[in-house]
């Protein structure tokens, strides 16, 4: 028996799960350039009124307007004479925070539905899931779209309408974790201790259900970034001036300038890109770190 | 198989019945009063209350719904306040020029993507494994509504190869006749127009179709691997067959089930996303429609379009689970 123990998983030793969970990632080439990507645009958007103290909305120069990418301006110059390379710069403040915000609020409430569905079933399962099988009903885009113009367009409510779109992600995986673990010998112990509902629930259930969170929770960074961008484009986000990604190429479109001067829409669009790519990058190497069925 | 078809197109009502609650009560979470929402602001006192009239927005709200739920189930989905056409028509005439796009956007897909990703799973680890890998991190990372622009940047206005907006040239436009909507199936029936239709279509559906080859390269060439590490294929291999006999007849077979899966679920979000893709492109689909309609306050239009595509939503979702049963026979249905 030892010896198959030992070739199973040759190092047994006193090795804590959150160890094991590092020495996996490490291993994980994508999960590693991610966090460098990742780190690199936290660094950058910590860093933005540092390296650029102008305030991008007013900072404009309507002589130097729509000059190609030189020296003096590496990322060119907008219609207003705007240095678009402090204008990107700024715009990863406001990307990255209403990415980790959205996707905090989806988190938040999804998981509790879920925790709640999933451990007192009943009606209030039932209800929670039509409400989940309605929120899939629509392809997401569209449905942050919808809400937004039901609610007015502005930054605040485009980030809202997208972690609205992703709650029933985290309803789903929350409680099919807590369905299978809430039939465990430990929980049945707790519950015979007399241990409380939210105990049981918030000490007991929502650890098992975090690993597959906190992957989901990085790669709906990403989909956030996009989806927030993508309705910053439609006019339905971020409202110029504000230096937001999507509505810097909504505005280099819309005003014509995107394909005579082509790096007011290249460069914005190039981050939202590798912002999203960092955080999937990311989460595929947390999947293969906490994933325990991901072995490689 | 029947019994379970039927228990999922039954299980479909009460989602049915809250997309529709949904885009009603749409209308009545708009702060205002629906009926100067509908008119906007403009609008006489007299023409607001033969409005409310005509909607019963002075009845209790569950009427309402009976209502609007009536006037859904027989098609009546109202009029636009922007250019008084039907919504039944207007849909009518869109939707063929969203759907042409979405086709021809899955077929360039699947046609690249199926046999890229079988061709990355058989030379695992090789450059062209590597290449593939990244190619398809970054297609799932691409804004759809970027990509479209330095599409048209490159191929419309620097080579001026291919037309950057709308579904037809003027000059190939005149004589050229709707028949069904379908612009390609109607130049070829005609028998004119068929490189003009054909043209202005490659842009649209590369940029719609390029996050769906990245995931079906990825999804394919995990199939394939799959498979390809099973007991089966090592005795297929063992007696002798042919490399390529095991590829296509014995492993790919098998691996097809979750692409096929995929191809369904990612033609809805198609459907969904074609609303960047047709707007960029001035395609006029129901897409770029409802956007119209969210930019005009023309909110039956938001309304009528947004039913539409959840329906379409929902019924590819249910095909795609049924199409189940029918590709793997071990999948029983209880």
């Amino acid at each position: 028996m030892a010896s198959i123990a030992e070739a199973v998983n040759p190092k047994p030793s006193n090795e804590t799960p959150t160890r094991l969970a590092v020495r996996r990632f490490s291993r994980s080439t994508s999960g590693k350039i991610g966090l460098a990507l990742a780190v690199f645009l936290i660094v950058m958007a910590l860093l933005a009124p540092v390296l650029r103290p102008y305030d991008p909305t007013t900072d404009r120069n309507y002589i130097e307007r729509l000059k190609p990418p030189s020296a003096e301006h590496v990322f060119g110059t907008d219609n207003l004479g705007r240095d678009v390379f402090t204008r990107v710069l700024h715009g990863s403040r406001i990307s990255l925070r209403v990415g980790l915000l959205a996707v905090g609020i989806s988190l938040l409430l999804g998981t509790l539905l879920g925790l709640l569905a999933g451990y007192f079933r009943g009606g209030l399962e039932v209800v929670i899931g039509w409400l989940t099988d309605i929120l899939l009903a629509f392809p997401s885009t569209l449905l942050a779209i919808a809400i937004v113009a039901v609610v007015g367009p502005s930054l605040t409510n485009a980030m809202i309408a997208v972690s609205i779109t992703q709650i029933p992600v985290y309803i789903r995986l929350t409680r099919s974790v807590v369905l299978s673990a809430r039939e465990l010998e430990y929980i049945q112990a707790a519950n015979a201790l007399g241990a409380s509902n939210p105990r049981i629930l918030l000490r007991h259930l929502l650890p098992s259900a975090l690993p597959p969170i906190i992957v989901q929770a990085t790669l709906s960074i990403g989909t956030a970034t996009l989806e927030t961008a993508a309705l910053g484009f439609l006019g339905l986000g971020a409202q110029p001036p504000a230096p937001e990604w999507g509505a810097m190429l909504s505005d280099a479109f819309r005003g014509g300038y995107a394909t005579n001067s082509p790096w007011t829409m290249i460069f914005p669009g190039l981050f939202i890109m590798l912002t999203v790519l960092a955080f999937n990058l990311l989460g595929d190497g947390l999947r293969d770190a906490l994933d325990p069925r991901a072995l490689r | 198989m029947w019994a379970y078809t039927g228990r999922r197109l039954l299980g479909l009502i009460p989602v049915l019945l809250g997309i529709s609650l949904l885009v009603f009560l749409f209308l009545h979470l708009i702060p205002g009063d629906p009926a100067v929402v509908l008119l906007g602001e403009r609008a006489s006192p007299e023409q607001v209350e033969a409005l409310r009239e005509r909607l019963g927005l002075n009845q209790p709200l569950p009427n309402q719904y009976m209502l609007f739920l009536r006037n859904l189930l027989t098609g009546d989905l109202g009029t636009s306040h922007f250019n008084l056409l039907p919504i039944r028509d207007q849909l009518a005439s869109r939707w063929p020029a969203t759907f042409e796009l979405a086709l021809s956007a899955m077929l360039f897909a699947v046609i690249l993507g199926v046999p890229l990703g079988i061709l990355a799973a058989v030379r695992k680890n090789s450059l062209w494994d590597n290449a593939s890998t990244i190619f398809s991190l970054i297609g799932v990372s691409m804004p759809v509504f970027w990509l479209g622009l330095l599409l048209i940047y490159l191929f419309a206005v620097n080579l001026q190869w291919l037309p950057p907006s709308g579904r037809i040239s003027i000059e190939g436009g005149s004589g050229f006749k709707l028949i069904s909507g379908f612009f390609l199936l109607d130049a070829l029936l005609q028998r004119r127009a068929l490189g003009d239709v054909l043209s202005h279509l490659i842009l649209p559906a590369l940029t719609l179709g390029t996050i769906p080859l990245a995931i079906l390269m990825r999804i394919t060439r995990s199939a394939m691997l799959e498979v390809l590490s099973q007991d089966y294929v090592r005795t297929a291999r063992a007696k002798g067959l042919a490399e390529r006999v095991v590829i296509f007849r014995h492993a790919l077979k098998n691996a097809l089930l979750p692409v096929v899966t995929i191809i369904g679920l990612q033609f809805g979000t198609l459907l969904g996303g074609a609303i960047l893709t047709e707007t960029i492109f001035s395609w006029p689909g129901i897409g770029s429609w409802i956007y119209e309609g969210i930019l005009n306050r023309d909110y039956p239009v938001v309304q009528g379009g947004v039913v539409f595509v959840a329906l379409i939503f929902v019924v590819v979702n249910l095909l795609v689970d049924l199409s189940y049963a029918l590709l793997d026979p071990r999948i029983q249905y209880r």
